[in-house]
């Protein structure tokens, strides 16, 4: 019987959370009437980082600041804004992080620069091993 | 000589590893805009009998403290009694409460205290994306010209008084 009511307090419980009573946004989980308007809002949020739940796209958290953010996508999607211009207005406030597209920045030279290196790397080594074998 | 190349290659792997959980990566989100003009904005009053804000407000000849709160936030009701202490100090104070109800927020106050000005109402986050913040609580100084002097990110600790007061000092 105790246990029985351990066990029903556990129904109560509720978790502590750390999330808004407000309903979500209006355009946070709802598609544009546009098919092709949507289509671009879509590509730019799969490829914008979410603040808070930082491994995944907006497009894939369910975080309400997440939320926030694809309606901010989508609105300015349907005023006419194109991707770019709202991509470059988040990396202006968050910087590049905020972007999973990296820029082609001195920077990041080095990351474009791995793969060439790798396969000449991986070509010498090759070469050296059928030079060894004909020998 | 080529013996040694593998292990070495794992050696250096191994210490770079111990290397980043020795010192885990920061993941605080700073916003970029220190230094530059608030973001233009009108927010309507988050209660009644207070005004709403605007970045105009922001932008009056002296610094002030811009609070970016939420009643839901747990954080932010350990943060209320430093920023009650900021106001008795005469530190002007206004707040963005982020997807509040108005009685949720007149409860917020009544319970932990009402040290703001003004008190814009942020239901859809749209004036925190635009400053760069990235949760609740957050604050930034802005100085008399209505510049973004300094963000700090997470509640203000009784211990950072000072360190407030002197960004404030810093923005005159």
């Amino acid at each position: 019987m105790k246990l029985l009511l351990l066990l029903l307090t556990l129904l109560i419980a509720q978790p502590a959370s750390a999330d808004s009573s407000l309903p979500a946004a209006q355009w946070a989980d709802r598609q544009l009437p546009d098919p092709r308007q949507e289509a671009r809002a879509r590509a730019l949020m799969d490829e914008l980082r979410c603040l808070v739940c930082q491994g995944q796209s907006i497009a894939d958290s369910d975080a309400e600041i997440a939320g926030d953010m694809r309606h901010l996508v989508r609105t300015r999607i349907a005023a006419g804004e194109n991707p770019r211009q709202i991509r470059a207005w988040l990396v202006e406030r968050y910087g590049d992080w905020i972007s999973y597209r990296p820029p082609a920045a001195p920077i990041g030279w080095p990351l474009w620069g791995a793969p060439l290196l790798l396969l000449l790397g991986g070509g010498l080594l090759v070469r050296k091993r059928i030079k060894l074998r004909r020998a | 000589m080529s013996r040694w190349l593998p292990i070495s290659i794992l050696a250096l792997i191994v210490a770079a590893l111990v290397w980043r959980l020795a010192n885990p990566q920061d993941t605080t989100v700073r916003s970029r805009l220190a230094g530059k003009p608030v973001p233009q904005f009108v927010l309507p009053p988050a209660i009644p009998g207070k005004p709403g804000l605007t970045s105009a407000d922001l932008a009056q000849g002296q610094p002030r403290l811009l609070n970016v709160f939420a009643s839901w936030c747990v954080p932010c009701v350990a943060e209320a009694p430093v920023l009650a202490d900021l106001a008795r100090r005469g530190v002007a104070i206004d707040a963005i409460a982020i997807r509040d109800r108005p009685e949720d927020v007149t409860a917020f106050l009544a319970s932990h205290g009402d040290p703001f000005t003004r008190i814009g109402s942020d239901d859809n986050s749209r004036v925190q994306l635009a400053l760069g913040s990235s949760g609740v609580p957050e604050s930034f100084v802005i100085d008399g010209r209505g510049i973004i002097r300094y963000q700090h990110i997470g509640p203000i600790e009784p211990r950072e008084v000072p360190l407030i007061l002197a960004e404030l000092e810093k923005a005159r």
